[in-house]
């Protein structure tokens, strides 16, 4: 067993993990934070996205023992005590999910993406959306979620 | 979908991730955003993961004898979006989005790509197409290997079991110079059923130097020599590119999969080399 300390929305946790053990059933098992969903778990489907000192990563992709000393945030870090986060609020406007499996996932990597490219083309979204998978939506409730959080936020700045 | 067992480290230096591989059955990770899913699906297991992350001589990029030195572990994110890149290697700059999705790219490495030694990913194409010289590192010292020797098969490269690549130089090309990366894929961030790469450079209206690879259409990435000497000493203006694009898929012989046929493959192939060329060309300044 190794000892892995890390950051996860903003608190320092201390967990004992197996090598193999991804940061994705690290943070469900250990961590007790299961918004972070598991569909593919071989890096296709982007259910597990989550963001890794910064950076929207797969966390499927990742053992936990990687993250050793790294700053996490996973969907439940997102939101301001009760208040939504634009992409958050957007998402449920925009009807942007339907059974919600994918979402987190999509909240998380829409975030990321909405940070470097504040005020995106159609064809940016679709590239910025390219890495997640949904199975209901059709994908044209995501698109306009993605819209309106970006002028949501970019109206808060 | 869970890995088997296996130790794991994590050595600060070259000299300790060399000691760490001379294990029987040791394996580097990198990215592990091939490794991973390997793993994962039970393809492969290891006794030991050596993990080379956290040796900061391995990442970085910068310009060193004519060429843009990329230490292994730089992320792909991080090459892509570095100035130095841009300017020094801009096929390699083109390349890069059109590896996986941005995710991927964030945790994904350089070298990581380059071993890995996919048949239709565009780093190894990049690097065969810019005559790249990839560092190796072992306990006998470091060696120094031609792109055009490293790969020798699908997922099969120079790099023996106990070695780690620790950087890979892209030599500079001079001004006049244009570039163009134009693949065929499902969707924006799959792997490429088939694609080109070309450079050109050129001087007073005519190509001093060329440079056409294609990938997905073999078990490595290939550099079309005889269309390459329909392009360099000839001017620009006369040049049938439909012909050179012809000649660059003349003696290949793509596979047939369920993505594709290999006809199907060669017949795209040649309208990507001929659009590739068309925009290098044009980039070069003389179109
Ligand atoms: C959904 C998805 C889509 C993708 N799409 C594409 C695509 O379109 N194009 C594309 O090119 N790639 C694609 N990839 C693969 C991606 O680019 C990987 O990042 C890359 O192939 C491997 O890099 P890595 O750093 O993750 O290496 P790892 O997965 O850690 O390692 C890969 C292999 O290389 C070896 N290795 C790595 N670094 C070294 C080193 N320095 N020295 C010695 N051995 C080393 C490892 O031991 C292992 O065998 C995709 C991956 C996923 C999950
Ligand atoms: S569960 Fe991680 S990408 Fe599908
Ligand atoms: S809302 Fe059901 S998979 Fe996306």
């Amino acid at each position: 067993m190794h000892e892995v300390a890390l950051t996860v929305n903003g608190t320092n946790m201390r967990i004992e993990v197996e090598p193999r053990m991804t940061l994705a059933d690290a943070l469900r098992d250990r961590c007790d934070l299961t918004g972070t969903h598991l569909a593919c778990e071989h890096g296709v489907c982007g259910s597990c996205t989550i963001s890794v000192d910064g950076r929207a990563v797969r966390s499927c992709l990742m053992f936990a023992v990687q993250a050793d000393g790294a700053d996490v945030m996973t969907i439940e870090g997102l939101a301001n005590g009760e208040e939504l986060h634009p992409v958050q609020k957007a998402f449920q406007a925009e009807h942007g999910l339907q059974c919600g499996f994918c979402t987190p996932g999509f909240v998380m990597s829409v975030t990321k993406f909405l940070e470097t490219t504040p005020d995106p083309t159609d064809d940016q979204i679709r590239d910025g959306i390219s890495g997640n998978l949904c199975r209901c939506t059709g994908y044209q409730g995501i698109v306009r979620a993605v819209k309106r959080a970006a002028a949501e936020l970019n109206g808060q700045s | 979908m869970k890995p088997a067992p296996f130790e794991y480290s994590a050595p600060t230096t070259v000299a300790e991730a060399i000691e760490a591989l001379s294990h029987d059955d040791a394996k580097v990770l990198a990215g592990g955003q091939s490794l991973i899913p390997l793993m994962a699906m039970r393809l492969s297991r290891f006794d030991r993961l050596v993990d080379l992350r956290r040796i900061p001589e391995l990442s970085g990029c910068t310009r060193v004898n004519g060429t843009v030195r990329i230490g292994a572990m730089t992320r792909q994110a991080d090459a892509e979006h570095d100035p130095i890149v841009a300017e020094g290697a801009p096929l390699l700059a083109k390349a890069l989005p059109n590896v996986g999705h941005y995710q991927i790219r964030n945790q994904g490495t350089v070298g990581g790509s380059i071993v890995h030694a996919d048949p239709s990913a565009e780093l190894p194409t990049a690097a065969l197409a810019l005559d790249a010289t990839i560092e190796i590192a072992g306990a006998s010292g470091v060696r120094r290997v031609p792109a055009s020797e490293f790969f020798l098969g699908t997922m099969e490269t120079a790099v023996g079991d106990h070695e780690i690549v620790t950087a890979i130089e892209f030599p500079v090309w001079g001004p006049g110079s244009g570039f163009a990366v134009e693949e065929m894929a499902r969707r924006h961030g799959d792997f490429a059923v088939v694609g080109a790469m070309c450079g050109v450079r050129i001087e007073g209206g005519t190509v001093a130097q060329s440079a056409i690879a294609m990938f997905g259409v073999g078990s490595v990435p290939v550099r079309c020599g005889a269309a390459e000497s329909m392009l360099t000493g000839s001017t620009v203006d006369g040049l049938d590119l439909g012909a050179v694009a012809q000649a660059a898929v003349a003696d290949l012989d793509p596979p047939d999969d369920l993505h594709a046929s290999g006809a199907y493959r060669r017949a795209v192939g040649a309208a990507l080399v001929e659009r590739a060329l068309r925009a290098a060309i044009e980039e070069a300044g003389h179109a």
